[in-house]
């Protein structure tokens, strides 16, 4: 409790006390001869201890020309409590308006702090090695790029860097929800927020703490709550008319009955004080941000970052999951898959790979590489001999392959557009990966077939959606049909749309959006690389495996921190708890509100459930918006 | 320039009146009271910042007189 709370909480005490007296003293009858007067001072100075601020600030927001706020009506009901010689009536209700204010303040707070525990990868300090050799302790702020940092055991890094020193194993667990540490040595990056496991680390400084991982991870999550949800927006705008509504009908209540019904003016009077002490929306309006806030908060506890309380709405809705292929359900990662010689020449697998190897030796392209690398596997890390083949002789013929020249002899290598492949042999089936054919010296010489391994665990995630009721995956590709198909059968995408030039990505993801029903959305999921615009023009863009990538942090509205596609069905959950949270607050508050509002007109209700219906209330509605922070 | 500051407010309800104070005054780009965070973000042209960012203590005192900024 902060000295604020601690000072009500004495006040409450002591009133509750005098409160406890009065009401002994007037059951037992004592009272019964002390004149009207006498017990309005009596009664008004326990009043006066309880209340006095906030009857200073109703008069201050008065003066400010702000009438209509709860201090003000909280006055006006006691004050008309008062007038009817309601005395107990009136202290009671000015006592259980603090208690329950008290309450609802611990429970922000307490909340309040639970997520900021949750997101506690803020480093405290950074130990700067100086040019001495010395080690000193600084404010991570003051360490500039470049300069060498020491991590001991148990230390969280505390800026993103370069190891110059030291091998170790760091725990991601705070950014990622990963909890097996990843291994790091000299040579590596290493990310703000981690912690060094064991051993200790020299860190090469490469970005200022504002622009680290995790300076940048916490201004993301702080500003989420900025922007707002539908429903917030909706009560944000039900807040302004509703108090002013109650507050006239109050007045109405108050002024009319006498006249019409022949009520006394104090028992309206006493109706009406109900109708303004139920009018503050402050139920909504706290406990309905802090279900986002919440579920944001839950879905960092996993590695997911939520960039808005809106995108968090948008995904509990979403029923239809585009994903890009390559980087997002494959690796991107080329490997040789299988090695065909041809059946009609007398060379091997081995004497094939080395042909292709050589044909591919200047090549930076991704399939040129997995065959260098499945060359220098099979032969002890070794390249082949670049003196057989000489680089002013390779030519690349855009889009088909290479050709070169090897020990006198032409060699080709690439698709069946540059090799003519005997018909009597035929080509191989493109659907298990691309191929590549090589030819050697006119003749046809065999087959390489490359291919993309899928990521782990994308079938069980897929399987996720669909259990939840997402209607359609799709996967979007460059690729060829047949490759695309294969990756799509294997996970269990049930849409492909293949051979997509980068620009007719994001018009894919637009004519899904046009064919989807109203209110139901479209997720779509990249690694961020060259998706950017496609995931901007979703209803929801989910970047994946971005630790450390600015450009996806940038442009996604969700950030998976590894690479796990498993983590779309679980912030899926996260985002449906959250909803249904937020709306049982909505219906709750709104419902008792109404019912006490009726109740009251008729003079059926006490101002003790007029109270109950004011703070209490939003005490239980908050109760349950903290219950979005828990995750399974 | 945006730029984010330390605001202590009791009530989400408060936290929302002071927004729409600071919405109205004259060279506000955005502004944001967060009761969560307990923050305040404030958007304005740089030259005039400082004067804007005056008059939205200014605003928010008078909404509500308990807030402390800064």
């Amino acid at each position: 409790m902060t000295k604020k709370q601690k000072k009500v909480r004495n006040r409450i005490i002591i009133v509750l006390c005098m409160f406890v007296v009065l009401l002994i003293l007037d059951k037992t009858g004592v009272l019964e001869h002390v004149p009207k007067i006498a017990l309005f001072f009596i009664y008004l100075v326990p009043y006066i201890i309880i209340g006095y601020d906030v009857i200073r600030k109703a008069a201050i927001n008065i003066s400010h020309g702000q009438v209509f706020d709860e201090n003000f009506l909280m006055m006006i009901a006691t004050f008309g409590a008062f007038g009817i010689g309601e005395y107990s009536e009136a202290l009671a209700v000015m006592l259980f308006y603090q208690v329950g204010e008290l309450f609802q303040s611990v429970a922000v707070a307490k909340s309040r702090q639970s997520i900021t525990d949750l997101m506690s990868i803020a480093p405290e300090y950074a130990n700067i090695v100086r040019e001495s050799g010395e080690c000193e302790e600084v404010d991570p702020e003051e360490v500039t790029i470049g300069d060498i940092i020491m991590v001991k055991t148990g230390e969280k890094i505390p800026l993103d860097g370069t190891v110059i020193e030291g091998e170790s194993f760091v725990d991601t667990a705070a950014l990622t929800g990963e909890s097996v540490p990843r291994r790091v040595t000299k040579g590596d990056a290493v990310i703000s927020g981690c912690v060094n496991g064991e051993g200790l680390l020299k860190v090469r400084v490469d970005k200022a703490y504002e622009d680290s991982t995790v300076a940048r991870i916490l201004e993301l999550v702080e500003n989420a709550s900025n922007k707002k949800s539908t429903m917030e927006n909706f009560i944000t705008r039900f807040a302004r008319y509703y108090t002013p509504v109650v507050t006239v009908g109050a007045l109405l209540l108050a002024v009319i009955p006498p006249f019409l019904l022949q009520i006394p003016f104090s028992d309206s009077i006493r109706r009406a004080c109900i109708f303004l002490i139920v009018s503050c929306p402050c139920a909504l309006v706290i406990s309905v941000p802090l279900g986002f806030f919440g579920g944001i908060g839950a879905s960092s506890k996993i590695g997911v970052l939520v960039k808005g309380s809106n995108f968090l709405e948008a995904v509990a809705l979403a029923d239809t999951v585009v994903f890009d292929k390559t980087g997002t359900v494959t690796k991107g990662e080329f490997k040789v898959g299988e090695i065909i010689p041809s059946s009609r020449s007398n060379i091997n697998e081995d004497e094939l790979l080395s042909l292709a190897a050589f044909g591919e030796l200047y090549s930076n392209h991704p399939i040129a590489r997995s065959i260098l690398e499945c060359y220098r596997q099979k032969n002890g890390g070794k390249l082949p001999d670049a003196s057989y083949v000489d680089e002013k002789n390779v030519k690349e013929v855009a889009g088909n392959g290479i050709q070169t020249v090897l020990e006198g002899k032409q060699l080709l290598v690439g698709n069946e557009r540059l090799i003519e492949v005997p018909a009597s042999i035929g080509l191989v089936d493109e659907s298990a990966g691309t191929v590549v054919y090589v030819s050697y010296d006119g003749f046809y010489a065999g087959a390489i077939v490359i291919v993309d391994s899928i990521k782990e665990g994308v079938k069980e995630g897929i399987a996720a959606l669909y259990d939840l009721g997402v209607k359609r995956a799709v996967m979007l590709t460059g690729d060829n049909r047949e490759v695309a198909q294969h990756v799509a059968d294997k996970v269990g995408i049930n849409d492909v749309k293949a051979e997509l030039l980068p620009a007719d990505k994001v018009e894919a993801v637009e004519k899904i959006l046009s064919e989807e029903d109203n209110g139901n959305k479209v997720v779509f999921v990249g690694d961020g690389i060259n998706d950017a615009p496609t995931l901007m023009r979703a209803d929801v863009g989910i970047a994946m495996g971005s630790l450390g990538s600015d450009a996806a942090i940038e442009a996604a509205d969700i950030v998976i921190m590894d690479d796990d596609i498993r983590k779309i069905s679980k912030v899926m959950k996260i985002a449906r708890k959250t909803v249904t949270i937020v709306k049982q607050n909505i219906v709750f508050a709104l419902a008792v509100k109404l019912i006490i509002l009726v109740l009251g007109a008729l003079g059926l209700t006490t101002m003790w459930l007029a109270v109950f219906g004011d703070v209490g209330v939003a005490v239980i509605a908050i109760l349950n918006s903290m219950r979005a922070m828990k995750t399974e | 320039m945006k730029k984010s500051f330390k605001c202590e407010v009791d009530c989400a309800n408060c936290a929302a009146k002071m927004e729409d104070a600071v919405k109205k005054i004259e060279g506000v780009i955005s502004a944001r009271v967060n009761f969560m965070t307990q923050k305040f973000t404030l958007e304005a042209e740089d030259e005039i910042f400082d004067k804007v960012f005056d008059d939205a203590v200014k605003a928010c005192k008078k909404v509500e007189p308990d807030c402390e900024i800064g």
